[in-house]
């Protein structure tokens, strides 16, 4: 069974080696500031990764999924203030994360709510940690020694070498941790959706009501992955406040949360690969786009996504395969014909 | 005396608030199942239109009740049949495309008045006294004209034939076309009414809040919750959804601060939504428009 499971993730590892080699190339070859934008993209790329999960294999969609980075980010934030020192305050940041995710699933998949109430709701809870965490600006908001700042945020402190907090991690040193971090994720939800688990979530995505009849707990299992989900989100939170610098509540907002669908959608549902790819693709889009001042980011994001809900609705990397699949369909055919031909010729 | 008066004011106005900003989504959720993402961008849209028609000598009053909701829903119907159109049926197509025309709308107003707030309005009524205490007089007309506008919105729905025709639409669309009925019009119609009401209420808020390109994040988490926990019924679910989460906000917000209220607001929807998955009038009022 296992042997099965690593055949089926045979392309998974060649992705993984391809990021591999880029982890080890990339500070050879490319400028420092370049390299702390990346890990800003890396840590973006992880949040995309952990929605290409729960909608694109789990069927939930979130529109919210940004709410759980930042959290994440928020959490990490607080406690490594608290706690001096990063080591735990990245398990921390993980837990709370998954733990408030588990909470709000509850409420969600045993309430039964429906998909496209799902997406809103999650939107919404969203939108009131962005509207809530701009109103802590006051200094009675505290929680320990960290001040949450309101608009302006608070500064993260970086991460350092497992328990050791006087030896921080400079930010080329970041950017090592962050690719790894999304190496060992991508791997992770490679392998979870070949799993068991993972093929029931997909059986539920395809058909709630047959996989019910076959005895699954749909809620449970929708549950699962979307606390699985949660924790990845965390950790891109946690790399992106690393990489920034420090910890805003922009990161809840409208903007950001439709960012992470349109990667999503771009790269497509139902591979982890893709929207990965499409948030390197959008970060650089977006940030030349910053340097001109004619059509603005919504503008064009918002120009993508109806173009791609209405054209493309599988999105890039689906519809890539399909067309490869599809030419090579034909010529694998002629080869064969050529072959019998070959074979009525000798005779 | 005074204090039960005032407070009872501010809830009112908290109540009538949440009613009128959801009363756009109501429509065009409750009769064509679609959730209109786009929604807080209309109210926005309703905003810059009485901004940019009183800065051109426009009496603020038509500005208000007229123009706002005609341009806002002229520009619903050109949305309905260049893109919803095509998604009927296909809910979370239909979301995604919304959200891809809220990112577009705000882009589209940033580029043309900028990112900052333009010259604002100031609300056109002065303030009412009674005893030691005062209110705004333009809150005291926001209640109100929430009240008429439900009203004639009810009276629409129930005794025109317009009414009659989306309701028969809303229940049975094959039915309905086949009676003769052009469904796709009166989805054209109802996404335009729907969007026209969205813009009455962004043009009657402007003078309260000012205007910003991305005002309507600010809108429409409110306006979501208090629609999906009202349920289906248009004017029954969000009379309810307002009242008790309003209610609940407006309590809260007077013990605790506003921080507080919005957190009620937000956990009593969530444990409404875990009791009662298809809202208020899934349950109770069923009947009700």
């Amino acid at each position: 069974m296992s042997n099965g499971i690593l055949r089926q993730m045979r392309p998974t590892f060649f992705y993984a080696l391809l990021g591999l080699v880029f982890m080890f190339a990339a500070p050879q070859v490319l400028q420092l500031f370049t390299i702390i934008n990346l890990t800003t993209a890396i840590a973006l790329a992880v949040l995309a990764l952990s929605l290409a999960l729960i909608w694109g294999y789990g069927g939930i969609l979130c529109f919210g999924q940004v709410a759980f980075f930042g959290l994440g980010a928020y959490v990490y934030t607080i406690s490594a203030i608290n706690f001096g020192g990063s080591t735990w305050a990245i398990l921390v940041a993980v837990i709370v994360t998954s733990a408030f995710a588990a909470a709000l699933g509850y409420f969600i998949f045993y309430g039964r709510v429906s998909d496209v109430y799902l997406g809103v709701i999650t939107l919404t809870v969203t939108l009131i940690f962005f509207s809530l965490i701009r109103r802590t600006s006051g200094p009675e908001y505290k929680i320990g020694n960290a001040l949450l700042g309101g608009f302006n945020g608070v500064s993260s402190p970086p991460i350092n070498l497992p328990w050791n907090p006087t030896a921080f991690l400079f930010p080329e040193h970041v950017f090592y941790v962050a690719m790894a971090a999304l190496i060992l994720c991508y791997l992770f939800a490679g392998w979870l959706v070949n799993t068991k688990f993972g093929r029931v979530c997909v059986a539920i995505r395809e058909n709630e009501l047959r996989a019910e009849l076959l005895g699954y707990d749909s809620r449970l299992y929708k549950l699962g992955i979307f606390t699985i989900g949660a924790g990845i989100a965390a950790i891109g939170g946690v790399l992106f406040c690393n990489g920034v610098g420090r910890i805003t509540p922009d990161v809840f907002s409208l903007y950001n949360a439709a960012l992470t669908i349109i990667w999503v959608i771009v790269g497509g549902r139902g591979t982890l690969i893709g929207p990965i790819g499409a948030t390197f693709a959008l970060f650089y889009l977006t940030s030349a786009l910053g340097g001109q001042s004619l059509f603005n980011n919504n503008l064009v994001l918002g120009a993508i996504l109806i173009i791609f809900v209405l054209l493309v609705p599988k999105g890039v990397a689906p519809t890539v395969v399909d067309w490869v699949s599809a030419r090579r369909k034909p010529a694998a055919g002629r080869v064969r014909r050529r072959r019998n031909a070959r074979v009525e010729g000798a005779e | 005396m005074d204090l039960v008066a005032a407070i009872g004011l501010q809830l009112a106005y908290v109540i009538a608030n949440l009613a009128l900003i959801s009363l756009g989504l109501a429509i065009i959720f409750g009769m064509m199942r679609v959730i209109n993402l786009a929604h807080g961008e209309f109210l926005m849209l309703g905003g810059y239109t009485v901004v940019v028609a009183t800065n051109a000598g426009v009496n603020i009053w038509v500005a208000m009740l007229l123009l706002a909701p005609l341009v806002v829903g002229i520009i619903g119907v050109i949305v309905e049949r260049l893109l919803i159109r095509w998604l009927y049926g296909r809910m979370v197509d239909t979301l995604l495309a919304t959200w891809g025309l809220s990112l577009l709308l705000v882009g589209l107003v940033t580029s043309i008045f900028g990112a900052s707030t333009a010259t604002t309005v100031s609300p056109p009524l002065g303030v009412l006294r009674f005893g030691n205490y005062s209110a705004s007089g333009y809150e005291l007309f926001l209640i109100l004209i929430t009240i008429v506008l439900f009203f004639a919105v009810w009276l629409t729905l129930r005794f025109t034939k317009l009414g009659l025709l989306a309701r028969g639409t809303m229940q049975n669309a094959e039915m309905a076309s086949s009676l003769g009925v052009s469904t796709s019009r009166i989805y054209m119609i109802t996404f335009g009414l729907g969007a026209a009401v969205s813009g009455l209420a962004g043009g009657l808020l402007a003078p309260m809040t000012g205007v910003l390109p991305t005002i309507g994040a600010t809108y429409i988490a409110k306006a979501f919750i208090t629609v999906i926990s009202g349920g289906s019924a248009i004017l029954a679910g969000t009379t309810a959804g307002s009242i008790l989460l309003g209610g609940l906000n407006g309590i809260f917000s007077f013990i605790a601060g506003s921080t507080f209220g919005e957190i009620a607001l937000l956990i009593a929807a969530i444990l409404l939504l875990r009791l009662m998955p298809r809202g208020i009038t899934g349950r109770f009022f069923r009947k009700s428009l």
